[in-house]
């Protein structure tokens, strides 16, 4: 903390060096690094998008019309894929650089080099993992979850370049975890104490030891999958004395606490912005930072439930549904906290608060749905349904995914310096929510009628709510365009921001830094009431 | 676009829509279990709506009456350790009363013994085996929709992949014990009626049971994704009452010693040409197609070519071994206890002799009758 000063001095040199090109490439400055990736995030959003159009398209109609079912399994796999590890993941980390030094009185992240690095190499892998879809045979086609023996035996002659495509996104996201722990515990300014951090800071912290403790676990599986492939081990095959569920194990002991990491961050921007569009403070400020590091310590004892229908024993089953249904009660007061802080506030409605409402109004519907599918005996029937698709649209999608555009509209003018048109962002919004509960309410109905996911053709009683799925779709899809045509229209023509646009904001970077930031956030550190 | 335009058009006048109803909720189902399951599904549905109502209640109230524009003041107040208490407890509170019924009918679920029949279900890409466990009977049960209805090319009929050639049968009110696995990748076993899925995993047993209680015709399909026609691999299940159930046990059993005893007989015979290339043809398109392709020509680095394939025009043992015995370890399976005699002779032979491989090998019931002594 106190090595701010001196590091001061050289900074200047190295500000005015490169430019056009090599300054991204060799960049080391957190705004820089952040905007790449929210800008990677956004790229990735759109090309994952079109491969769920692709989907959208051909179920739109019962009978197989547009594509063949091999390459309707790869287009579910790597919408997956990228959605997960190509959107929603990156635009947090590129959140968590632009925001983190700011908000905690620090002039860059602890670590720039390797901060350019875990960007620099993901392009890389997701060219690789698109590439692949071009070879003979096909890209991935086993799902996102490449349960084995259809990822080993039975996969494309392409799994090794998937293979290798996930190591480079997992040491992405653990140099970018490691960047965040390690800003966080040195840089904050004298007197930034922890319980004064801001949410979004806190959720992170602990989010990136979620990644850091899981990453390496997704590692480990995908290697294990590329030698049963190719060098002859039998980790999940039983001829050799393996098991095709050890997989499974592996698969969700990352998957369940990646499925935090997706959206305990997004709980740090909500707490963010409700409180500034209440123009009341956050309520229970502790009892939110507990709640995310309970939810953080519970998501690594719930992951077979993702695995009912496996064959465990009895006991395992119940241990896992009491586990799970716990989950419940430290994100239930999260939410109430939010709704506590909005009563009796005084409120306004612009686009970051509607897009926060609506979070919290869809992901709680998402934590209903969870909730009904922890319930082991229902869950059978749940299970490997559009059910569980609808839920997992609504937690991701309505949840992480809403919760980056309401970030994105929040801190726009302190990154851009100018204010995004307004009504455009109303009408993003309002587009945004209409046709994203076309497009996925209905799946619930899908499911509990009995249409199992991932198949690209169905009997013909789930024909006309496929259909209006695939128009919510499509329209959800469309409705994203205004958001870019909005931001480059911001970044180039929007009136010039104040350094504190939001009435109600607060925090170091609204307080005590102008619109736009400046490229070297705090080169002195600032006093911390 | 005009695709698109047409497409559009279908959707909304096309015939066969609004005229099969979707059940919207899950269904109770039929057994004893499936209705737990969906009283429970019921119970825990209301309870979400419940909270539902109240918080979003909340919030919406203060949307509406503590807006700026209405000249709501701020209050300040941030902290309560007696609300955070209540609303840690009652949540809690809650989830106890909802997992005491669920303990219970999951504990039942998963009491799979004293039964009365055992079924064992086999996955396989894309179709399920039953054996039926106390009698001489095991067969194969594969979609029936055709292929032309998938592709546009003939009208789609009522239970449109919903429909296999072989049922599986089964008695009402007896407990039905199955024991579920796979041979390649893993399936999933899924009747919503019953409240039963169950993974198929390839080198492990599972189990399950019900008992039905009324007389009627199932239908579910594989609910883990296994691979290019996933979403092709249905089943159905008829539920008889006991002296139907025997009456058809017994006509099946007959059918399946005479059909073996027929078999013993085909060694000695000698097939045409055209018999079997035309044979082979139907077995080759039920059977082989699904990879293969019906042109012959597969799917280029995921399922090989038999046109031209050094397999197809080679040594005819070679080619015998590899449909008999499979290629273990990849998607092609042994199809030796699949296909009769007959048909394995006819398709080898139809592969041999189709899509410009003209060989001119006929290949017999005794040639596979020979390889299949072999390998024993
Ligand atoms: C589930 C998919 C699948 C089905 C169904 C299938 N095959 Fe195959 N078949 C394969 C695969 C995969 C291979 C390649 C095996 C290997 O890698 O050696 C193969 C290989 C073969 C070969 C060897 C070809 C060569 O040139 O190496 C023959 C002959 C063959 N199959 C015949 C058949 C016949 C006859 C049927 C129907 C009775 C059939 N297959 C059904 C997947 C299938
Ligand atoms: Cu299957």
């Amino acid at each position: 903390m106190s090595t701010i000063s001196d590091v001061h001095s050289d900074h200047e040199e190295h500000h005015h060096a490169p430019r056009g090109l090599m300054r991204w490439v060799l960049t080391t400055n957190h705004k820089d690094i952040g905007s790449m990736y929210l800008w990677f995030s956004f790229a990735m959003f759109i090309v994952g998008g079109a491969m769920a159009m692709i989907i959208r398209a051909e179920l739109f109609q019962p009978g197989l019309q547009l594509v063949e079912p091999n390459f309707f399994n790869q287009m579910t796999t790597v919408h997956g894929l990228i959605m997960v590890f190509g959107a929603v993941m990156p635009a947090f980390t590129g959140l968590a650089n632009w925001l983190v030094p700011m908000m905690i009185g620090a002039p860059d992240m602890a670590l720039p080099r390797m901060n350019n690095w875990s960007f620099w190499i993901l392009p890389f892998a997701f060219s690789i993992l698109l590439a692949s879809l071009f070879m003979e045979g096909g890209g991935p086609n086993f799902g996102w979850t490449f349960y084995a023996p259809l990822s080993t035996k039975y996969s494309p002659d392409s799994t090794a370049l998937f293979v290798f495509a996930i190591h480079i996104m997992g040491i992405s996201s653990i140099m970018g975890a490691i960047n965040v722990i390690v800003t966080i515990m040195n840089l904050r300014a004298p007197g930034m104490t922890y319980m004064k951090l801001p949410l979004f800071v806190w959720t992170w912290f602990i989010t990136a030891f979620l990644l850091i403790a899981v990453m390496p676990v997704l590692a480990g599986a995908v290697t294990m999958v590329l030698t049963d492939k190719y060098f002859g081990t039998s980790f999940f095959d039983a001829a050799g004395g393996g098991d095709p569920v050890l997989f499974q194990h592996i698969f969700w002991f990352f998957g369940h606490p990646e499925v935090y990491i997706m959206i305990l961050p997004s709980f740090g921007i909500i707490s963010a912005i409700v409180p500034a569009f209440s123009r009341k403070p956050l309520f229970g400020y502790s009892s939110m930072v507990y709640a995310t590091a309970s939810i953080a310590g519970l998501s690594f004892v719930v992951w077979a439930h993702h695995m009912f229908t496996t064959g465990m024993p009895v006991e395992a089953e119940l241990f896992f549904m009491f586990c799970t249904m716990l989950i419940s009660v430290p994100t239930g007061v999260k939410v109430f906290n939010w709704v506590a802080t909005m009563w009796k506030g005084s409120l306004t409605f612009e686009t970051p608060m509607l897009f926060a409402i609506a979070f919290i109004v869809l992901f709680t519907i998402g934590g209903f749905s969870g909730l009904m599918l922890a319930i082991t005996p229902v869950d059978f029937q749940y299970h490997d349904t559009y059910f569980v698709v609808a839920h997992f649209h609504y937690v991701l999608v309505t949840g992480a995914i809403f919760s980056i555009m309401a970030a994105a509209y929040y801190w726009l003018p302190k990154w851009s310096g100018r204010m995004y048109d307004e009504g455009l962002g109303r009408l993003h919004f309002w587009c945004s929510l209409v046709s994203v509960n076309v497009l996925f309410f209905p799946m619930h109905f899908l499911g509990l009628g009995g249409m199992p996911r991932r198949i690209p053709d169905y009997a013909l009683q789930f024909a006309d709510v496929n259909a209006i799925v695939s128009i919510g779709g499509f329209a959800f899809g469309l409705s994203q365009f205004i958001f870019l045509y909005l931001v480059i229209k911001c970044i180039r023509s929007g009136e010039p921001a104040p350094a504190k646009p939001w009435e109600g904001a607060e925090g170091l970077e609204w307080d005590n830094l102008p619109s736009p930031a400046p490229y070297h956030s705090f080169t002195t550190p600032p006093e911390i009431k | 676009m005009g695709r698109w335009i047409q497409l559009l058009v279908l959707t909304f006048f096309s015939p066969h829509l609004f005229a099969q109803e979707m059940s919207f909720n899950l269904r109770p189902g039929v057994t004893a279990i499936s209705e737990q399951v969906y009283g429970l599904h019921m119970t825990i549905f209301y309870i979400c709506c419940a909270i539902g109502v109240l918080v979003f209640g909340a919030m919406f109230w203060s949307i509406y009456h503590h807006r700026k524009s209405k000249g709501a003041v701020p209050a300040q107040f941030h902290e309560s350790t007696k609300v955070e208490i209540i609303w840690t407890i009652i949540p809690f509170i809650i989830l106890i009363g909802m997992a005491i019924p669920a303990t219970k009918t999951l504990l039942a679920m998963e009491d799979p013994s004293d039964a009365d029949i055992t079924i064992q279900v086999t996955g396989s890409q894309w179709k399920w085996h039953y054996k039926y466990f106390d009698q001489d009977l095991e067969f194969y049960s594969v979609m029936a929709s055709d292929w032309d209805e998938v592709n546009g090319k003939l009208e789609k009929r009522k239970n449109y992949l919903l429909e296999v050639d072989h049922p599986l049968v089964l008695p009402i009110g007896k407990k039905v014990r199955f024991l579920m696995t796979s041979e390649d990748v893993i399936h999933s076993w899924w009747v919503p009626d019953f409240a039963v899925k169950k993974d198929a995993n390839p080198g492990f047993i599972n189990e399950a049971w019900t008992i039905i209680d009324k007389p009627g015709i199932y239908r579910g399909q594989c609910a883990e994704l296994c691979g290019k026609d996933h979403g092709f691999m249905p089943i159905v299940v008829i539920a008889k009452p006991q002296a139907e159930y025997d009456a058809w046990l017994a006509e099946k059993e007959a059918a399946y010693l005479a059909k073996q005893a027929q078999e013993l007989e085909l060694v000695a015979m000698t097939m045409q040409q055209d018999e079997l290339m035309s044979l082979g043809e139907k077995v080759y398109e039920k059977s082989c197609a699904a990879c293969h392709q019906v042109n012959g020509l597969g799917l280029p680095g995921v399922f090989p070519a038999l046109k031209d394939s050094p397999i197809a025009l080679g040594d005819v043992t070679k080619h015998i071994e590899v449909v008999v015995n499979g290629e273990p370890g990849t998607a092609m399976q042994a199809f030796g206890k699949q296909l009769g005699l007959k048909e394995l002779a006819a398709v080898i032979t139809y592969e041999r002799n189709a899509w410009g491989n003209d060989t001119g090998d006929l290949v017999q019931a005794k040639d596979v009758v020979a390889v299949q002594n072999a390998a024993q």
